[in-house]
This record gives structure tokens, sequence and C-alpha cells, in this order.
């Protein structure tokens, strides 16, 4: 059975010029132990769909879905505070921007802590036993002494691995990560993704990676969605998608990558593919 | 032949004042670097956050003096710090900044925007203005319609066209790139690429492009320097450095770029097959 299951998700905003759709129709599935990339540029709505998946989207987000389930049990069915019990706890998410993301006014420890308090029921030091077991997996040194720390106090990278702790912090089933090396350095880059592997070999988690960088599907991802204009475009395994890609589209993409350029001129996206063939091919 | 840039043992330190709680300290943001440039090439500038890329960067564009060393620009030797700044100098090196959402002025029409250095440096007619804005917009791939916008109506890729647009105004000699591209999606960072590849053809420019991407750094420059704490680890052609990285850095760095080749990947599921 798969963990998570997204059958035919549409996501509405309603804005003063009617409502704008974000994500039209997109299904797609992970498995227990299994890295799914999803790939797209902005505004292609792959973010979008999965904060719908979390229930994180404000009031003017109209989701509807055919079947939006985490492990067998319908999401959108169930009472919100059913809801938020899963969220968080057996599914967790990591965002693009470390710094941004964690609360500046408190200390990293007591953002950790503050997840096992309310998911786990754990006691004052059990939870501390915890945060600082968590920081030494995410490879954080010297953590009894960084969970006094505030976030500023902190690089990026180290920010990240909070980010990631939190996130694990109650051993998910499912860990969203959307973008979680786009604002960090290469070699920063190869250590968090390192490390988002490395945890999910061991704890066996399925892992949904969200990204535009080509070169991060290709170190991580089992399987691959390509999504274009909330849509998805093409589905396949990772090898097969870079080795034989379906789609005008994901042929575009991977030809304006500046390591695949032959000439002294890139290959642009609007020479390669038409868009109007791309979109009817999807609704097929 | 005299290089468009050259620079020798730049070096740039920022005096941090102490408090009541602190010492004052001096942060060696630059320890000595050299390169030159020639017309119409490119030379890359490639390292982490805080290696000293961007504040090499200044220096070039004569927005900071160095704390010691010579730049020389078009053989001329130019120290702001002594000398102060002409119009003159001001018209031969110019700047694009890394995010075109925060590097145009919300409240400027796009017309204004690319007449502005004019109106700065120069005493070229209002009438003038409009007519080289014009043009101007029309080589970087807008419309004459886009003249009366402001910066909110364009997507980044746009923008970051805008921000070429204006820094080549004064047709500078020497333009320099500060992650022109990182913050673009990758169709759109093809196509501000290949505008910069058509614009270098077309005015002989020389670019000093600043970034971490190294597969863009790859595609665009003929040659490379690896900065690291403030030194310059490794410098030279573009073939030499990719082939044959001398540093252990920049060895780091090469293996830390993730790979999109058919082969890497397969390398990689065995390696996950056999674990």
């Amino acid at each position: 059975m798969a963990l998570l299951e997204i059958e035919n998700l549409v996501v509405e905003f309603q804005t003063a010029t009617g409502p704008f759709r974000a994500v039209d129709g997109v299904s797609l599935s992970v498995h227990e132990g299994e890295v799914l990339a999803i790939v797209g540029e902005s505004g292609s709505g792959k973010s979008v769909s999965m904060l719908a998946a979390m229930g994180l989207l404000p009031w003017t987000a109209k989701v509807t879905a055919d079947r939006l389930a985490f492990n067998g049990r319908d999401l959108l069915k169930m009472p919100s505070a059913e809801r938020r019990k899963i969220v968080g706890k057996d599914i967790a998410m990591i965002f693009q921007e470390p710094i941004a993301s964690l609360n500046p006014c408190f200390t990293v420890g007591f953002q950790i802590e503050e997840v096992l308090r309310i998911h786990m029921g754990l006691d004052r030091a059990a939870r501390r036993r915890r945060a600082i077991e968590l920081f030494e997996a995410v490879g954080i040194p010297d953590p009894a002494e960084r969970l006094g720390h505030f976030p500023h106090q902190m690089s990026g990278g180290q920010c990240q691995r909070v980010m990631i702790a939190i996130a694990l912090a109650c051993n998910p089933k499912l860990l969203i990560a959307d973008e979680p090396t786009t604002a960090l350095d290469v070699t920063i880059q190869k250590q968090i993704l390192d490390l988002l592997m490395k945890l999910q070999q061991e704890y066996r988690m399925g892992l949904i990676m969200i990204t535009h960088n080509m070169g991060v599907v290709a170190e991580t991802a089992d399987r691959v969605v390509v999504q274009y204009k909330g849509r998805k475009i093409e589905e396949a395994d990772v090898l097969s998608l870079f080795e034989s890609p379906k789609s005008n589209y994901t042929r575009a993409l991977l030809a304006a990558l500046p390591e695949n350029a032959t000439g002294d001129r890139l290959p642009t996206i609007s020479e390669l593919f038409n868009e109007q063939q791309a979109l009817e091919g999807a609704a097929q | 032949m005299t290089h468009v840039l050259e620079a020798r043992n730049l070096v740039r330190d920022y005096h941090i004042p102490g408090s009541l709680f602190r010492k004052a300290r001096t942060v060696h943001a630059l320890k000595g670097v050299s390169f030159t440039v020639d017309e119409g090439k490119t030379l890359a500038i490639v390292g982490e956050s805080g290696c000293g890329k961007s504040t090499l960067g200044r220096i070039i564009t004569l927005i900071d003096p160095a704390t010691a060393g010579e730049l020389l620009i078009e053989g001329r030797k130019v120290d702001i710090a002594s000398d102060g700044l002409t119009t003159e100098m001001r018209r031969k090196v110019q700047i694009v900044f890394q995010n075109p959402y925060g590097s145009l002025n919300p409240r400027q029409k796009i017309g204004d925007i690319l007449a502005e250095p004019l109106v700065i440096n120069t005493k070229v007619p209002a009438g003038e203005r409009r007519e080289r804005a014009m043009t101007m917009l029309k080589k970087v791939g807008l419309e004459e319609k886009h003249y009366n916008r402001y910066p909110h109506m364009f997507s980044g890729g746009q923008r970051q066209r805008i921000a070429i647009a204006r820094a080549l105004m004064l047709n500078p000699k020497l333009l320099v790139l500060d992650e022109p591209v990182s913050a673009l999606d990758l169709s759109v960072q093809a196509q501000v690429l290949n505008l910069l590849a058509d614009l270098q053809d077309e005015f002989k420019l020389t670019y000093v492009f600043i970034s971490h991407d190294l597969s863009v750094v790859r595609y665009i420059a003929d040659d490379v320097m690896v900065m690291y704490y403030g030194e310059a680890v490794e410098y030279g052609s573009r073939d030499e450095v990719f082939s044959n990285p001398q540093h252990s850095y920049t060895k780091t760095l090469f293996a830390a770029t993730p790979r999109a080749d058919v082969a890497s990947i397969k390398a990689r599921l065995a390696r996950k097959n056999a674990a």
C-alpha cells in the first residue's frame, strides 16, 4: 500500500480576477522507503500540491481531490483536530529557507522540544535527552551546548540541520523536503543531501524532494514526477527519465542544463517545446 | 597589449569597531589577489559564501576601495580612496546584481531606470536619452511597450534583462556579474546566459562572472579563479582548472557538485542496491 496517495488533486485560489488554478489534476503516490522527486520551474505548482497534502494552505485556497490519503486514511474527510495529529508527526516537512523558517525569538532547543511536547507528550528530562540524540543524528557538534543557541547564532547549513532534526523528532513515516538545499552552498548542499539520504535509509521513510535542480534529482531520487503549470507532464523512474525522457518539456529541461551544452549557445525551452502540445499531452 | 582589467595583490580589510562588550577586530576579506582579464573574455570567480568574491566584485566595480594593492583598468591605475571616482571611470565599469527583485527601484518606470545612468554621468539631452533607452530595451529582448511599465509587472528573467540593459547604458568596457542567474529558473537561466553571450560578441564586453554554480561557470568562462577564505587558491584557464584541479578545496568543490548524467545515476543506484 502506498504511504501517500493523491488522485486528481486540484487547488484553486480565489483572486480578484476570478479563480486561479495552481494545481490542475495531479496524481501521485509515494511508497515506504521510496524517494520521489517532484521537479518543475517556479509556478509549476510543486510546492502548492504538497502544502495541500499537508493542509497548510490558507483558507483562500480551495482543495479538491478524488483521493488524498495517508496510510490508507482519507485526509480530506477527517476532522481537522485528527489531521493535526498526523501532520508534523507522521508527515513532516522541511522548508527552503532554514533561517527564515525557524522562530528567531526562541532557542533551537525550545523549538525542537516543543514538537516533542505536543506530539509525543514526553516529560522535560526525556525531551532534553531526545533533543540531544536528534542533534547528534543530524551531525550538529556539541549538541547539549547548541540547544541553548538562537537561530541567528548558527550558519545556514546548521539551521537546516536543526530543521531536519525537528522534522525527524517524531519518527515521521513521510518526509517532504521543499527545496531543502537551494539557499545553501554546494559543499553544504552535498552534506545535507548525504545526511537526508542516510536518514531516509536508516528510518525507511518515504521522502518527497521538491526541487528545480536536475542535479539534486539525479543524486537522490528513485522516481521522478515532472510538473509544468500545475499539471503532471511526466512520471518515470530516475534512470529512464534522464536516459530517454518521454515528453518534450523534460527533454527541453535537460537540454537547457549548461553542462549538457554542445554549441556556444544554450537551447532554450521555448525553442524546444510547444506549450500547448505539452499541456494536451498531460491531459490525456 | 594592455589588459582591460588587472589586479595586483589586492587586499581588503574591514575594521569592525569595538563596543562595551566586544573588542575591535579586523576581518581580512581579501588577502592579496592578482589576476588579469583581456578584452572580450570572461573571468569566473568561484567560491562559497564568505570567501570574499563579492568584496572583490565591489572593488572591481569601484564601489569599495582596496586597502592595499593595485587595480588597473585599461592599463591605468585607479585608486578611488585617494583620487575619488570620475564619471569617466564610472562609465567603464558597471555591475549586475544577483537579485533582480531588489536591485530595481519599484517606484521608477523602466524607461527612467534605464535613463538614470545617463542623467548622472553624461550631459545627453532628454530626447536622446529616451531614444537610447528604447534601443537598449530592444537589444536585451524586451519591447517598446515595456518602456512605461514598473518593475513589479515583470518576471524575474525580464527584470534581470532590465538590470543588464541598465548596466550597458553607458557602453562600459567591463561588466561585473554578481551571481546574475542564480535566482532564475533553468529555462530563464539559459535565455539570460545566451543574451550575455550575444552582448559580449556584439560589444566586445569583458565579463567578471561571480558564481558558485560550477556548471554555469564551465559553460561561460574563459578563465576561472577559485577563492577560499579571501585567497585565490586556484587560477587558470577553464580547461586547466576543470581537468586538473590542484588545490584540495577545488577538488572538494567539484566532488560536491551534483551530476546529472546517466553514468553517475547508474553508479548511485548500483551503490544503493549494494547497501
